[in-house]
């Protein structure tokens, strides 16, 4: 008999266009439905049938919210699946399925309980239930509610029609039985509690998080073309885009994307692009323009490795770089990169307010991994959400860059006043006509790039720390490995180690400094050279002892971290 | 304080904006006087118009007109003027740049213009050559022509905007030459008054790097269209493929919905952009949904 208690984690692997992510949506809606914490991630290959794509679900009866490697309950789908994951298969990993789906090499190392999957989909009157059966046994096991089972498969495929809703409820309920009865016969037993108040909390994606971040944040116009992995954000734009009365475009390139969103935010409105790494390389030029016209512009960058094509359906940190330095001559610029559901929806929506009131290019960094994990959380609260407006009228004698004291200009909008707006990518005087005069230049320049970064600066919100002020470690992390550095020191469980998270990563506020002095420094980062360690060390001076890295287009797993970390306290 | 109206209400009164950087004899003037009587004729207020450029001679003109204007980046102007118009579709919006910026640079903007159809008007300074970096070929360029940058003679084969647009069945499509000063500004009205995308070629000298394409030979080059029907593609398209002399007026009108009448944006609510709030009990019903 093997037991799991409090905390499984379960993968599922099979070709793309096995309907590994219909098994995801049942398992995740009905676990939480019954009272579980779930949280899952995907990894997929870049192709659209074929090859092998897993998918894991926590499910516990804490919250849990970060990926690990460990693999409690193992579903592979087809053959190869096994020697996929080989290296996250311990002696405790049960395999449910079939024979034939596991290679011979494995079937004496690993802890294989048979389930007919197949003969109870054909039962059902077709091998194409194969999944709907298998979520229905993994449900089972958990002794879930079968209604949520229900209640989503009629979600799912009630367009496609009764019969296909009937049975595939069918086979889901053969599934449910036998995962039952496995327990039941002492087979597999697991043990996790359940929490009354998941029922009432939401599932949200990373995707979705920004996603609708940025529509309670005000944005009325998106501009995109597509690329991995931040499609997603695009295709929730448009799938709501009747409801909330936005304008979702699909353009020929980035480079109209972004133009023709800074054409939308020059006329008022709250525009917002979302592309990868490459897609933003192509888009630095109006970057540039945004700098010199004080244009504001939202970008949504979804960290893919590169360089070039890189891994397009993998993960890294590895576009800070780019982001910090994008654009020719020097201008100023917000970046925030979110590391909880919470921070994603509550960062995209203040990212509209930043980008109006400074008139500088916000962009918000994720990555494939944030994109495409999901899990349960509170409700959040919109009362936390502001709504600033900062346009002006354009009254007779209106100066579109007038220059100030800290730098920030009066921004008007064509149509709202009597006099006229003009904006200039080139160099301007207060009014927006050329200049090449030396002085205005001089002053121009510094009004841009030093007093107005200063004015950000000096605004910008501290890091949270979490641990003691007087802890002998910190650890530093930045986006979207949060969780996975938070759960890990969870687990050191020791009292001189803190932790630092970045969710405003530049400009840095100087008073940031304070919560290195002492300590010795780790920094956990998702790319090869330790990106945001340089930035520490060349915004604030701070040295960085320890980077712990990881590169392989792979996230962080809780215990890669903990081990890092161990090896470093230790 | 009161502003000035009509053609007055367009003269730049800003402190630098007198400072005209085209060459004495230039094109532009001429095409900046036709747009300005263009505006006033329409009636409208310098408030109520953008003009949206890209780089280059052609490029500088929101600069000398009074009127919204944005000087943006080479080639970019046309997407920048659809997210402009999208967002405030009262706006007069005008998308203005050389045969360079919009035939080269800003090619296949042009061509996904034409597919989208955003109510702006383009109009192309069409000097067949590079002006600003001085005498380089253009896209328009006629074969034959020496320059620093082409020594052995341009071999390329020139851009035909006119027909391009035709086969890509644009919405308005039309030829001028800016030494015909009435004729323009009536055409540059209609084009304006169009509903869709409008493209209007604009020919025009550059006196001091084209001494092939003269005030002289556009006029001998050209010829008016009196007894053409802008309605029939076919017709317009075999006009557009006229080589010797060059058609001018209006090719092609083809009434089809604009960008900013298909986005649901506008199907409820017809404000700009600008004016609109968050829809937060929206975003709280997304919240309850994903409950359950």
């Amino acid at each position: 008999m093997t037991e799991f208690k409090e905390d499984v984690s379960i993968v599922l692997g099979g070709a793309a266009g096995q309907g590994i992510q219909t098994v995801e949506g049942i398992l995740t809606y009905a676990l939480k439905r019954s009272g579980y914490h779930v949280y899952a991630n995907k990894e997929y290959m870049s192709r659209v049938r074929g090859g092998i794509n897993t998918t894991e679900i926590r499910v516990s009866s804490r919250r849990v919210r970060a990926f690990v490697k460990r693999i409690d309950i193992l579903v592979p789908f087809k053959q190869g699946v096994l020697s996929w994951v080989s290296d996250r298969l311990s002696k405790e990993t049960v395999v449910l399925g079939e024979r034939e789906n596991v290679e011979e090499e494995f079937l004496g190392r690993v802890n294989l309980v048979e389930v007919p999957l197949t003969k109870l989909a054909l039962e059902t009157g077709s091998q194409l239930y194969i999944n709907t059966t298998a979520a229905g046994l993994i449900v089972g096991l958990f002794h879930g509610d079968f209604g949520a089972v229900e209640e989503y498969i009629r979600k799912r495929f009630g367009s496609k029609g009764e019969n296909v809703v009937n049975k595939n409820i069918e086979a889901a309920k053969k599934g449910y039985e036998l995962g039952v009865k496995l327990c039941e016969e002492g087979t597999i037993r697991v043990e996790v509690g359940r929490d009354e108040k998941v029922r009432e909390e939401i599932l949200l994606s990373g995707t979705e998080a920004v996603g609708i971040g940025a529509l309670a944040g005000g944005m009325n116009f998106l501009s995109f073309y597509p690329m991995s992995p931040s499609t997603g954000v695009s295709t929730f734009a448009a799938q709501k885009a009747e409801e909330f009365g936005i304008i979702v475009e699909q353009v020929e390139d980035e480079i109209s994307a972004i133009n023709m969103a800074l054409g939308a935010w020059f006329a008022g409105a709250r525009a917002m692009v979302s592309t990868s790494g490459g897609g933003f390389a192509l888009m630095s030029e109006a970057l540039s323009l945004a700098g010199m016209a004080e244009n504001p512009i939202v970008i949504h960058l979804a960290q893919r490795p590169g360089p070039a094509t890189g891994l397009p359906t993998r993960t890294m940190q590895g576009d800070l770089n780019l982001v910090l330095y994008a654009g020719h001559g020097d201008f100023p610029r917000i970046i925030l990169a979110p590391g909880s559901m919470e921070e994603a929806f509550y960062l995209t929506a203040e990212a509209f307010n930043l980008a109006d009131k400074y008139q500088v290019p916000v962009i918000i960094l994720t990555d494939q991994y944030f994109v495409d994990t999901y899990y349960n959380l509170p409700r959040p609260d919109l009362g936390r959400v502001r709504f600033e407006k900062y346009i002006v009228e354009a009254k007779p004698g209106y100066r579109r860059y007038e220059l100030t004291e800290d730098g920030i200009s009066p921004r008007a909008v064509p149509g709202y006043g009597e006099e006229v707006v003009i904006a200039n990518g080139n160099e301007h005087d207060e009014w927006g006509d050329i200049t090449e005069e030396a002085e205005l230049t001089r002053e121009m320049q510094e009004k841009r790039a030093i007093r107005k970064l200063e004015t950000i600066r000096k605004n910008a919100p501290l890091p949270r720390l979490i641990g003691s002020e007087n802890a002998r470690y910190l650890v530093v992390s930045w986006g979207s490995t949060l969780h996975a550095v938070e759960e890990a020191i969870e687990k050191l469980g020791r009292d001189d180690v803190a932790f630092l998270h970045f969710s405003w990563v530049y400009p840095l506020n100087p008073e940031t400094k304070r919560f290195f002095e002492g300590k010795t420094v780790i920094v956990v980062e998702n790319n090869v050279t330790g990106q945001f360690a340089d930035l520490l060390k060349k915004e604030l001076g701070v040295d960085v002892h320890h980077r712990v890295l990881k590169y392989d287009g792979r996230p962080f797993s809780v215990e890669e971290v903990f081990d890092a970390l161990k090896g470093v306290v230790e | 304080m009161n502003l000035p109206t009509g053609r007055e209400a367009f003269e730049p009164r800003r402190p630098t904006s007198k400072d005209v950087a085209w060459c004495p004899g230039c094109g532009n003037f001429g095409i900046r006087n036709i747009l300005i009587s263009a505006l006033a004729e329409l009636g409208l207020k310098p408030s109520e118009v953008a003009i949206i450029s890209g780089i280059g001679q052609a490029a500088k003109m929101p600069h000398y007109i009074n009127a919204n204007g944005y000087h943006t980046l080479h080639g970019r102007a046309i997407p920048i003027a659809t997210g402009v118009k999208a967002a405030s579709p009262e706006l007069t919006v005008i998308a203005e740049g050389g045969d360079g910026d919009m035939y080269a640079e800003g090619g296949n903007h042009l061509l996904h213009a034409i597919r989208r159809n955003p109510d702006i008007t383009v109009l192309i300074h069409d000097n067949q050559i590079y002006g600003l970096t001085k005498g380089q070929a253009s896209p328009t360029t006629m074969v034959g022509m020496k320059t620093p940058t082409q020594p052995w003679g341009v071999f390329e084969e020139p851009f035909n905007p006119i027909a391009l647009a035709i086969a890509m069945n644009a919405s308005f499509v039309a030829r001028t030459f800016m030494g015909y000063f009435r004729e323009s500004v009536e055409i540059i009205k209609k084009a304006i008054q169009h509903k869709g995308l409008a493209i209007v070629d604009i020919l025009h000298p550059c006196v001091s790097f084209n001494k092939v394409n003269t005030y002289a030979w556009y006029r001998e080059h050209t010829y008016w269209m009196d007894d053409h029907d802008p309605h029939d593609r076919e017709a317009a398209f075999k006009r557009a493929l006229e080589e010797d002399p060059l058609p001018l007026g209006i090719f092609y009108v083809n009434e089809k919905p604009t960008f900013e009448e298909s986005v649901p944006a506008y199907r409820v609510d017809k404000r700009p952009l600008w004016q609109r709030e968050p829809k937060l009990d929206l975003v709280e019903k997304f919240f309850e949904d994903k409950k359950a």
